[in-house]
């Protein structure tokens, strides 16, 4: 019975894992989300797995099935890798330059929006009304993307 | 933002009121964002990006969205309303932790 080529297929597999447990696991905590440490070290042992299968697959005795097999599996391992990396450091920073959002020591612009009750408030208000009945310290403003 | 309200009793605790902005109309904050999702603290809506484009925030055509919507930023203001503390990322993935802005806070008087 022929032995399979378990390095290609466990590489092939951990790589899968590798890119989509960021999304789906890695992003939920700062250290693993700004940088992906986890999912490079995960990438990593792929990597050498894929290799190690490529190099089995390209012996002298083995069909060319395996060979293209091997060679689709450790490209779409290091496909994988570019993937993440492109999407955390090229697409994460298609943001606007906000060169001129207000800085550190300037007088935060006014404004009066509408609350999730439909009544209006100033930011005057955000900055003395009480907060568990003693007068707040600060104001956070945090500006985000809507609720999808 | 689910990380401010988890922690959002040490806010509290601390004087600091937290308010979230966005390009949501009230009706759809009430929905998803208070009864769905269960956010306590202010929300404010700004669906003509008027303050969003006051503060150089707004991200014109948003890739996921294909909207125009404010790009994540935070300010810390006194209550003189000057801005004591300021995040505005240049990642999408480095997002601003709680611990960050209670942290600046301890330096406010």
């Amino acid at each position: 019975m022929k032995r399979i080529n378990w390095q290609i297929w466990a590489g092939f597999i951990l790589s899968l894992v590798a890119g989509f447990s960021y999304p789906f696991v890695f992003v939920r905590w700062p250290i693993t989300r700004e940088f992906p440490w986890a999912n490079l070290l995960l990438f990593a042992i792929a990597i050498v797995l894929l290799f190690l299968g490529l190099r089995r697959a390209f012996k002298p005795d083995k069909r060319i099935v395996s060979k293209i097999f091997s060679s689709l599996a450790a490209a779409f391992g290091v496909f994988m890798l570019a993937a993440l990396l492109f999407l955390i450091f090229v697409m994460g920073s298609w943001l606007p330059p906000s060169s001129a959002a207000p800085q550190v020591g300037q007088k935060a612009p006014d404004f009066t929006l509408t609350d999730a009750n439909d009544k209006p408030v100033a930011l005057a208000q955000l900055l003395t009304e009480p907060i568990n009945n003693k007068p707040p310290k600060a104001v956070l403003l945090i500006f985000y993307r809507g609720y999808w | 933002m689910r990380s401010f309200q988890k922690n959002l009793n040490k806010f509290n605790d601390a004087g600091i009121r937290v308010v979230g902005i966005s390009v949501d109309k009230p009706e759809q904050t009430r929905k998803h964002m208070v009864q769905e999702a269960g956010y306590t603290f202010t929300f404010l809506s700004d669906p003509k990006l008027e303050t969003i484009g006051r503060y150089d925030l707004v991200h014109v055509k948003e890739l996921a969205s294909g909207r125009d919507i404010s790009r994540p930023a935070e300010f810390l203001l006194d209550t003189s309303g000057t801005i004591r503390w300021r995040m505005v990322t240049e990642n999408f993935f480095v997002i601003t932790r709680p611990e960050q802005v209670l942290e600046a806070a301890k330096a406010l008087p």
